[in-house]
């Protein structure tokens, strides 16, 4: 199979600018700046049904029609901030093939009328970060980036902005936070960014993978994008498949393929003798699968997978094989979201410090039969009460690890 | 030295990527600068850069805190970060920490005797196919290393402590 | 009027404006919704989760976009999970649940979650009593912690932030109103959190520590023991405390106070006043209160307060009785007949200086001000109309700060005009040198020492400046005497009240004249015919003198010399000062915390202070002073009852008229609703139950219009070259008899200090942070060096009352 986004497999060099413009590189940029309206751009993207990919799975299109006219100057931020545990998609995106990439960022800022937009990199993607500014320099150089473009009166600047070592960053109103150069901490919503974002203007944030469909969308129209994928969700998604698989990475496939096919056929499956015991299909934020063969042949999209009681994410499957202790696991998420644990609001704060005590005391053999029933009834009293959804994601771990592996838990 | 007598050209720049209403905006750039030399953020270089950007020290402070990879204590010259979290820890990353521990005879958290490595174990790095890795962050920024073994890591000190000495000389 | 919308909370409707948050509805409607970090002055950040509740909102047909109706009622959809009252806003048909099972639970949970980390020492905190969190834990608090006690956080307990603030990190519950009331309200990012998560910690990186004059403010609204001042803490337990109204005497602001008084073993037994606490007047100080109002009241049990009264014989202050010390001064005012000269401040009360005024019309003497400013007249006449509230200035307003630096002369109006600022008014600052409100200003003036006519005039021809002031719907002026003598603030008010008639911008609320005087009560002293005097010296020599509530011997050696030719001096305060030290007679004086009485603010509002602690020794009310000398000169003045004096003063001086003790003891409804038994929400700010006060018409409301009287212009003094002028500024923390006894801020009074800008100090061979001579009108004092790059050259500025003798710009020599 030809990939969409992943295309420097298919095409050594890619992430050059000569090679990436002899494959058609931004002729949709150029033909939507100067051949369409900014909303005719939008319209595409929303009849091609792509939905973020940053998580939430929001339809991308309407999020771009939400931006209000009455408030300039608008912004466009890409969200590669790629901090959630098992996923490693964004920084194949924009190693591999960067362009295409940046020509995402540059056809949404067209079409919301931003006339600068930025990237905010997670801190350690520091070369990624160097990379992309010379990329972003060979396309001022090359006239896709700058002022008056194709002789219209659009002009755009991109600038990379690095973050410094905070998965909080992530959401996006805690990006926006860190980009107007304060501590990473998520905003009330509402108001949502397309009508209070960057500097309380305006903005639409991407993921990076959500942007990297854009130019391909343009190009080859939103029928063929929809022919790819299911009814729910349209189109091609990577999937990050790590853990305990023979061969780990990055898989860019429809979506509606299943478990199976992406551990099995593309994973290569797991070492011999062992059997798959759990799946987190979204990073460390996932709820805990109970896998059965009617799980492994489960089509991956969005809806489909909640009807397994998790949701698809990221898409950042996390293997857990018959040897992985399920509280050992659940030790391990939530010492990562202790850590993460901005600590604006009370429940996720203190909850996830009362949490880690717990879980460490049960991994360790040290815990009482009380504090299987303390743990997962604190996780419980912090969920629907965060101002975040990384509240809520720290207790997902738990609840499902506890109710679904209860076997795992008895040794307190 | 003040960060601006120092560093003007690199100031401007990244100055230039906000809108001057906005350049508190700059303060998380700025802050890497200042790090650039020491490994760590002086009270002084606070200083510079909350007058830089028209804010107080303790507002830059409190992002210094805020973010891990921004120190406010002089470490290792290098700091070895090592990714122990649930997918690489699945791919053997908490033995390679312990191994690698073994090796170098200090505990995580602790620095090396001639003070080149800090050895850290942090959240995951967004390379969790390639376990185990680590990053360093050093005064050239933050390089990551992938597919690890202790060897090789040992092979990487080895290199860094050779560069040292010949910078020294 | 903004638009009503109706809505439904526990079952009870309300009609309250739309955008209210759902919090502060409740609040109107009597029902209290728990919180901690929302506070109705800040804006809502909804972290601490307490206030969460079930919030319906009528169903909307998706296609026709109209309320879908069920049973003749809208269909409210309640939303799945649990919402915070503090960042929702109501909506017309709104459905709220506070006490619901399931709201309940989410506060409940809250709650426990805050406790998993709270120390449980309420029996040794100094909020333990008036804390928020200990008050909900007994309604929601779990009976016992199912959190392991060994596991708790240990954080160190008895960290200054400054000296004056010490913080609790156990306690803390990271609700950020205290970094959040300094960064919105004060403008001073001087607290914030480090690192994060559970490690969230308040910190404070500022030179000094928590630099800033309103950092007692976070104490009060702190919803847990964390922040405690360093002058109470320990000091006494809430429910010990009395409390009685008061205002603040430091500044021209009046801010409201409660003084929290208790007796204490240490002062001997007496009933001592322990702490100063704000009391809400929304139009004046709100809820907040600078430090040194807050701060500096212990000069009242300085050992230096005089307790009876003395005659100097032989030499020797000798006691006396009230009898013979009155007789010996009537006798020697009356014997001066048109050399009686009678001087006072604008530290006391409208009742002292009525009857002093009194005193000196009938028996045929002089009345004179103690103060460097000129211009009370002009502030009478064009003063801020009756209901202004800066409070509700912004957007279309326009307000010029000019010779005057506000954080340092009177913080609270410092910080109301940043906030007008904030809210979108034009905030013009014009000073010869950087002041802090520079930053919020729209534009700002620079000019030469001495040209601060020249600069108001400039007002007159055209510029963006002047436009967009005379265009403004309201504009008012502050005028301040940077820089500036008697003379040159009186034509400097001249040229402010012109500007303003002329922009049309008299008469009206928010609109007007204002003086930012040196005391407390200038304002009322000029109501009551009170004047200053540009060459006092002259005035006071070889008269017969009546001094009262001023230290001239103590402030200038000039003046010193002048009362040492006077023909005799009777002295008239509270404290021992080096004036007392050469009078002939001495007649100890009530403080305010002691007495009854009113002040006119600079705003012209009249407001009053009631007794709150017992009268020290056999001192008396100076009123009632004034009238036993009076008696003795067969005056007769009322000296009982200052609610007395005052009816009289009322019905001899026109603005006053109608206004009696009763109008000013007149309270309102105020927003935000504060001090009930509900401490979370608005802090521990006292409501106002004792009087708002009254603000005085100004004649141009009165009468329509008025005439401006023309000042004579006199040369005023300018830097000339190989001469160096000596100009006085004002500062906050000053050695005046009324600070320097409050050891606390004594880091922060500092030392005598000049400014200059760098080239001058070069060019006269002196160095920065080393003493250098300041010399002038014959005398001579040590004080330290710094440079100011913003002031011009050829000038040295020289703080007033910080050792420094300095009245007005002088020629002077620095060396
Ligand atoms: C705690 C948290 C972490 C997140 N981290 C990321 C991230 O690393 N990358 C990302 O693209 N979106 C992340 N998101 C989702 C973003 O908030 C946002 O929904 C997304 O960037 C929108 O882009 P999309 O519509 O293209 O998916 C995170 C959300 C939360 C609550
Ligand atoms: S010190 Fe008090 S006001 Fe400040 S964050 Fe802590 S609890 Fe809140
Ligand atoms: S979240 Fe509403 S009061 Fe704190």
């Amino acid at each position: 199979m030809t990939h969409v986004l992943l295309r420097h497999r298919d095409i050594p060099d890619i992430n050059t600018l000569n090679v990436y413009k002899k494959n058609g590189g931004f002729d949709a940029f150029k033909r939507a700046v100067t051949k369409m309206k900014p909303t005719e751009v939008t319209d595409v993207v929303k009849n091609s049904g792509l939905r973020g990919r940053g998580g939430a799975g929001f339809p991308t299109g309407m999020k771009w029609a939400f931006i209000d006219n009455r408030n300039w100057p608008h912004y466009v931020v890409a969200n590669a901030d790629e901090s959630e545990p098992g996923t490693f998609k964004d920084r194949e995106i924009m190693e591999g093939n960067p362009f295409q990439f940046l020509e995402g960022v540059a056809i949404a800022s067209y079409a919301i009328g931003a006339n600068v937009a930025y990237v905010y990199l997670r801190g350690e993607f520091w070369q990624v970060a160097a990379f992309l500014d010379e990329k972003i320099a060979e396309m001022e150089e090359a006239g896709y980036l700058g002022n008056k473009l194709f002789g219209t009166d659009y002009s755009l600047k991109i600038y990379t902005h690095l973050g410094a070592g905070a998965y909080i960053c992530g959401e996006e109103t805690a990006l926006l936070e860190s980009l107007e150069g304060k501590r990473g901490q998520p905003r009330v919503r509402p108001p949502f960014p397309p009508s209070y974002g960057l500097y309380g203007k305006p903005t639409v944030i991407n993921n990076v993978e959500t942007l990297a469909n854009v130019p391909m969308i343009l190009a080859n129209g939103a029928d063929w994008y929809k022919s790819m994928g299911t009814a729910d969700s349209a189109g091609v998604k990577i999937f990050s498949l790590s853990g305990r698989v023979r061969k780990p990475g990055n898989y860019e496939l429809p979506f509606g393929a299943t478990f199976r096919e992406l551990i099995y056929e593309h994973g290569m499956g797991i070492q011999e003798g062992r059997s798959v015991k759990a799946i987190m299909p979204a990073g460390a934020s996932s709820s805990l699968i109970v896998v059965d063969d009617k799980v492994l042949d489960t089509p991956m999209d969005y809806a489909t997978v909640r009807t397994l009681g998790a949701d698809l994410g990221s898409a950042s499957v996390i293997v857990l094989d018959d040897t992985v202790d399920i509280d050992w696991v659940v030790n391990k998420t939530i010492h990562f979201f202790k850590h993460e644990s901005c600590g604006k609001c009370t429940p996720c704060r203190e909850g996830n410090y009362w949490m880690r005590h717990l879980t460490e005391r049960i991994h360790s053999g040290g815990g009482s039969s009380g504090d299987v029933d303390l743990l997962l009834n604190v996780a419980k009293q912090m969920q629907g009460k965060c101002l975040c959804a990384l509240g809520e994601f720290s207790t997902m771990a738990v609840v499902t690890g506890i109710e679904r592996f209860p076997q795992d838990f008895k040794k307190a | 030295m003040s960060l601006e007598k120092k560093y003007p050209k690199e100031i401007k720049q990244i100055l230039s990527k906000y809108p001057p209403e906005h350049k508190r905006s700059a303060v998380m750039p700025l802050l890497y600068l200042a790090q650039r030399e020491e490994g760590y953020i002086t009270k002084e270089a606070m200083k510079d850069i909350a007058h830089l950007l028209d804010i107080t020290e303790t507002d830059v402070a409190s992002i210094v805190g805020f973010y891990t990879l921004y120190h406010d204590k002089r470490e290792g010259k290098y700091r070895m970060q090592v990714c122990t979290d649930l997918p690489c820890a699945l791919r053997g990353a908490d033995e390679f920490l312990e191994n690698l521990c073994e090796n170098l005879g200090i505990k995580v958290g602790e620095t090396t005797e001639d003070g080149l490595v800090t050895l850290e174990s942090v959240m995951c790095l967004a390379a969790c196919d390639r376990a185990p890795m680590f990053q360093t962050q050093g005064p050239d920024g933050i390089k990551y290393h992938e597919y690890m073994t202790v060897d090789r890591t040992m092979e990487l000190i080895e290199a860094l402590k050779k560069a040292e000495s010949e910078v020294e000389k | 009027m903004s638009k009503q919308v109706t809505i439904t909370i526990n079952g009870t409707q309300v009609t309250v404006p739309d955008g209210t948050l759902v919090v502060d509805a409740a609040k109107m409607a009597g029902i209290d919704i728990p919180v901690f970090c929302h506070h109705p002055k800040l804006e809502p950040v909804g972290m601490c989760r307490m206030c969460l509740v079930e919030i319906g909102r009528p169903m909307l047909d998706r296609n026709t976009g109209q309320v879908v109706m069920e049973n003749g009622q809208p269909k409210i959809q309640f939303m799945p999970k649990l919402e915070t009252a503090c960042t929702n806003r109501v909506s017309e048909g709104m459905v709220v649940m506070t006490t619901s099972d399931k709201a309940m639970d989410g506060q409940k949970g809250t709650v426990e979650f805050l406790l998993t980390s709270h120390p449980l020492d309420c029996p040794v905190c100094d909020k333990g009593g008036e804390c928020p969190l200990q008050n909900l834990t007994m309604q929601f608090g779990p009976g016992r912690s199912r959190f392991i006690y060994d596991e708790k956080l240990r954080l160190e307990k008895q960290v200054p932030l400054g000296e004056l603030i010490w913080l609790d990190r156990e306690r803390c519950i990271q609700c950020a109103r205290c970094i959040r009331f300094q960064d919105e309200i004060a403008g001073e990012a001087v607290l914030g959190f480090d690192e994060r998560g559970r490690n969230t910690q308040i910190v404070s990186l500022s030179d000094p520590g928590f630099d800033s004059v309103f950092s007692g403010n976070t104490t009060d609204i702190c919803p847990v023991g964390a922040l405690t001042t360093a002058d109470f803490r320990f000091g006494a337990r809430p429910w010990e405390l009395k409390a009685q109204a008061s205002i603040c005497t430091q500044c021209p602001v009046g801010c409201n106070t409660t003084l929290n008084t208790r007796r204490e073993a240490k002062a001997g037994g007496d009933i001592v006043v322990k702490r100063v606490m704000p009391r809400q007047n929304e139009e004046v100080n709100e809820i907040w209160l600078c430090d040194k109002g807050r701060f500096a009241h212990h000069y009242l049990e300085s050992k230096k307060r005089l307790t009876r009264p003395m005659i100097r014989k032989d030499g020797k202050p000798t006691r006396a009785s009230w009898d013979a010390a009155t007789k010996l001064a009537a006798d020697n005012f009356a014997k001066a007949k048109k050399d009686f000269v009678l001087l006072a401040s604008g530290r006391l009360s409208n009742e002292d200086l009525f009857n002093l005024k009194s005193l000196a019309d009938t028996a045929g003497g002089k009345a004179i001000l103690y103060s460097d400013m000129g211009g009370g007249e002009l502030t009478q006449l064009v003063g801020v109309g009756a209901g202004t509230n800066i409070g509700a200035m912004g957007k279309g307003d326009a307000i010029l700060v000019i010779a005057s630096d506000l954080y340092e002369e009177a913080p609270i109006w410092w910080l109301r005009v940043k906030q007008a600022a904030d809210r979108g008014a034009t905030l013009i600052v014009a000073n010869p040198r950087e002041t802090k409100l520079d930053r919020f200003a729209r534009y700002t003036i620079r000019y030469a020492y001495g040209d601060e006519v020249k600069t108001v005039s400039s007002f007159g021809k055209k510029s963006k400046i002047s436009d967009e002031f005379a265009k403004a719907k309201n504009a008012i002026v502050f005028f301040g005497s940077e820089g500036l003598g008697v003379n040159g603030v009186s034509a400097l008010a001249s040229s402010c009240a012109s500007l303003l008639k002329e922009s049309d911008h008299v008469g009206r609320p928010n609109n007007g004249l204002i003086g930012v005087w040196q005391r407390a009560n200038d304002q009322g002293a000029f109501e009551i015919g009170f004047r200053p005097e540009a060459n006092l010296a002259k005035a006071l020599k070889g008269r017969a003198v009546y001094i009262v509530g001023a230290d001239p011997a103590g402030d200038s050696p000039a003046l010193a010399k002048a009362l040492d030719g006077a023909k005799f001096v009777a002295v008239q305060d509270i404290l021992e000062t080096a004036t007392t030290e050469i009078a002939d007679v001495v007649f100890p004086a009530q403080a305010f915390t002691e007495r009854e009485g009113t002040y006119v603010s600079g705003e012209r509002r009249v407001q009053r202070f009631y007794a709150a602690v017992p009268v020290k020794g056999s001192s008396k009310p100076d009123f009632a002073i004034t009238s036993m000398i009076a008696k003795q000169m067969g005056i007769i003045l009322e000296g009982t009852s200052p609610s007395v004096v005052f009816d009289i003063l009322a019905n001899s001086i026109d603005a006053f008229n109608e206004l009696n003790y009763e109008r000013l003891a007149e309270v309102r409804g105020q927003w935000p609703i504060v001090g009930r038994g509900d401490l979370y929400y608005g802090g521990t700010t006292y409501e106002n139950t004792q009087g708002l006060g009254v603000q005085l018409v100004p004649m141009a409301q009165v009468m329509g219009t008025v005439r401006i009287p023309k000042v004579r212009k006199e040369a005023a003094l300018r830097p000339k070259e190989k001469e160096l002028l000596a100009v006085p500024v004002n500062k906050l923390y000053d050695l005046g008899a009324t600070v320097r006894s409050a050891e606390l801020l004594g880091g922060r009074i500092g030392e005598a200090t000049i400014f200059l800008h760098s080239s001058t100090a070069k060019k006269l061979g002196v160095e920065e942070g080393k003493p250098a001579k300041i010399s002038f009108g014959g005398v001579s004092v040590e004080a330290v060096v710094k440079f100011d790059d913003t002031i011009s050259t050829g000038v040295a500025l020289a703080p007033r009352s910080m050792g420094i003798p300095i009245r007005e710009p002088v020629v002077s020599k620095v060396k």
